[in-house]
């Protein structure tokens, strides 16, 4: 629609009619340009390196770290065999994570978008509250989290003068701690776009819905959730994805330990620890490819199609 | 599920002293109202007078500050919008957009565990003739065919009472009038009991059995819609409802039948059954259409009011009618409405004309007499210039 203000406005309709879309064709071309040149540069070289790398074979009597471009198939099996359960791991944390920060997120965004509305400034507050601990780094506030979870803090004394906690139990190293961790850091993500789906909801279509038998736990269910159904879809997948292949909570200077690795520090390690470019790349390359086969089936069966 | 068969019938709704307070404001005061079962009531007043909260309260969407509401026979004051026998056509309509019209107007039969929601919903569907488009979604029908999914979607409920808030608003004219007939036979086929809320005079005249005429948060008038427009009982309804001539005076002489009234000199005779007050001063009136043009004096007779003589100050055809704007001194304006009876306008502006009309056709209100006219006569074009003309000289006066 825009490209029509350079076409050939004036010409006879007669004898513009096959050169003005080749035209057009050319200016969309030349403004997409720029764009295709910067995915080309950042996005498909990298990608195009990184299965090349995940293919490599290492140089025969070489140093450690030394490999030549082959096309080592098996790279793939053996990180499959050697890491599975690092990758149930991830997904499985992630999982729970998403459910997490949904269970939080929404009555949160709800409360603020639906709730709040009639006062504005106090939703203006409770949104830069949302996004407040974007201000610090989130380094510096997983790190904070592990000083509070630490194992002489009032925090786990307590929990263990409560006997939540066994005597010799830990809060930090364990799955519980990478969860928290995980939907802590994710909370926003999940909150802002579904609560720009709440704050548009015309709460007359709640009316309707008391107006026609359903009680406000079923209007919920049939008219508030599916009408919010765009906002849950773009929050999970905002949680869910950064969350599977996140390093940072489950790694040990964090919220993590051994017991907690997830891909993403199995990724790092191999990457800067072990000098295995080949293993760190194929398994990035499995994430990816499973992320989206995941991320593919959720969307189409959540019947949001329009959002890929 | 609260109910698993359809209401009987309508019911009746009450509602007894119902007083609703918004932070700042009063909506309704002290309200009464009793709509009888089966009828079509509207609810009829300006914008802001309490007509939409009232509904609203009757659907159960707001609570009241004081008093009862009683559905056939059942007080539903503290009872929930979704536990009340009363369905809603909403002014925006408020169809899901997420679901199919078929769904729609399923909704409430599947929340109440009706049987065989789809086929009724179908049903009701063809009642509206919609049933071939029962499969699109509300974003792909027109404005028209929208609110006719919001009327299938409430009807089919079978409410003791359905509650129509200005559905008919949004539509175009042609629209309107043939939704308005269509109302109209639905309730008629159904017997659900109708409160339908409008501003449309008009509306409400065509379609209700009963009116009650709004102002302020209370009920001025009620009544059948021929009774409301022959024999206001206040100023507000006489001008709200269609037009009047109001003039104001003295009761100069009473008969056991008539009062006499003095305007501005000239004896008017108003029927004492059709007058409210009976002495002192008084406001009568009498609407345009009841009122004939003379060019000569007529002469006096007995049962007829002569007014005049005054000078036309307006004329405008509109085809079937003509509409005069005269000014009679001391009475203020008068306004007459003539059937094209001859052959356009029968005079122009500037001619001096008297209006005659029938004593049986005037009425009396309830309320003081105005001290003066109410406006200025004001609606002269070279005298708002004039005055234009005269400010703005005055202005200019001033700076130097």
């Amino acid at each position: 629609m825009a490209f029509a203000v350079f076409g050939p406005a004036s010409g006879s309709p007669a004898g513009s009619t096959e050169s003005a879309p080749r035209r057009r064709g050319t200016i969309a071309l030349v403004l997409l340009l720029p764009g295709l040149a910067y995915l080309a540069l950042f996005f498909l070289t990298p990608l195009i390196s990184l299965l090349l790398t995940s293919l490599q074979a290492p140089v025969e009597f070489g140093d450690i770290g030394q490999y030549q471009t082959a096309f080592r198939v098996e790279n793939y099996a053996k990180v499959i065999e050697d890491y599975w359960p690092h990758f149930l791991r991830a997904f499985g944390y992630a999982v729970a994570a998403t459910v997490l920060a949904l269970l939080i997120g929404y009555p949160l965004a709800y409360f603020i978008g639906v709730r709040l509305r009639r006062a504005p400034f106090l939703q203006a507050l409770a949104l830069t509250l949302v996004i407040a601990p974007f201000f610090i780094s989130f380094l510096l506030r997983t790190l904070a989290w592990k000083q509070l979870m630490a194992d002489d803090t009032p925090v786990v004394q307590f929990l263990k003068a409560v006997a939540i906690l066994p005597p010799d139990g830990h809060l930090t190293g364990t799955a519980f701690s990478v969860i928290f961790g995980l939907t802590y850091n994710f909370i926003p993500f999940m909150t802002l776009p579904i609560y720009t789906t709440l704050e548009r909801l015309d709460l007359r279509y709640l009316e309707a819905g008391s107006d026609l038998y359903a009680s406000p736990a079923t209007t919920f269910l049939r008219v508030t959730l599916p009408l919010s159904l765009p906002g849950i879809v773009s929050g999970t997948l905002l949680t869910f994805i950064p969350a599977a292949g996140d390093y940072i909570n489950a790694s040990s200077s964090f919220l993590g330990s051994a017991s907690t690795t997830m891909i993403g520090n199995v990724i790092e390690s191999n990457f800067i620890d072990l000098l295995n470019y080949p293993a760190a790349a194929a398994l990035s390359v499995l994430l990816m490819g499973v992320i989206l086969i995941v991320v593919g089936v959720y969307v189409r069966r959540s019947g949001t199609e329009d959002l890929v | 599920m609260p109910q698993v068969s359809f209401a009987e019938g309508g019911a009746d709704l009450e509602l007894a002293g119902i007083t609703k307070r918004f932070p700042g404001f009063t909506a309704i005061q002290d309200l009464d109202l009793t709509i009888p079962a089966g009828s079509f009531f509207a609810l009829l007043g300006p914008s802001g007078c309490g007509k939409t909260t009232t509904l609203r309260l009757v659907a159960g969407l707001e609570q009241p500050t004081a008093g009862r509401i009683v559905i056939g026979g059942q007080d539903v004051t503290a009872v929930k919008p979704h536990r009340r026998p009363v369905n809603t056509v909403f002014q925006s309509y408020a169809l899901f957009p997420h679901m199919t019209v078929l769904e729609n107007v399923a909704f409430g039969l599947r929340r109440r565990g009706m049987s065989d929601p789809s086929g009724k919903a179908h049903e009701a569907l063809r009642l509206v003739e919609l049933d071939h488009l029962a499969s699109r979604r509300p974003a792909q029908l027109s404005g028209g065919q929208q609110q006719r999914v919001a009327l299938a979607r409430a009807v089919v409920n079978r409410p003791a009472l359905l509650l129509l808030d200005e559905p008919l608003g949004a539509l175009d004219l042609k629209l309107r009038r043939q939704m308005q007939l269509e109302l109209k036979s639905i309730q008629t086929e159904v017997g659900i009991t109708f409160l339908h809320v409008t501003h449309d005079q008009e509306e409400a005249m065509t379609m209700a059995d009963t009116i009650a005429v709004m102002n302020r948060g209370d009920i001025e008038q009620l009544g059948a819609p021929e009774e409301l427009y022959e024999l206001p009982r206040t100023a507000f309804v006489a001008n709200f409802l269609g037009q009047s001539n109001l003039f104001g005076g003295p009761v100069t002489a009473s008969t056991g039948t008539t009062i006499t009234v003095d305007v501005a000199g000239t004896k008017v005779v108003v029927p004492k059954d059709r007058a409210q007050r009976h002495t002192g001063e008084v406001t009568i009136g009498v609407r345009p259409e009841k009122l004939t043009l003379h060019t000569e004096a007529p002469k006096a007779a007995a049962g007829v009011n002569v007014l005049g003589p005054g000078r036309v100050t307006d004329v405008s055809f509109s085809g079937v009618s003509t509409q005069y704007q005269l000014v009679v001194p001391g009475a203020g304006l008068v306004g007459v409405f003539a059937q094209n009876l001859a052959f356009g306008p029968v005079v122009n502006v500037g001619a001096e004309v008297w209006v005659s009309w029938n004593a049986d056709h005037g009425f009396g209100l309830l309320d003081e007499p105005e001290p003066a006219p109410r406006f200025a006569a004001d609606d002269d074009t070279a005298s708002i210039a004039v005055r234009a003309r005269h400010e703005l000289l005055d202005e200019l006066e001033q700076e130097v």
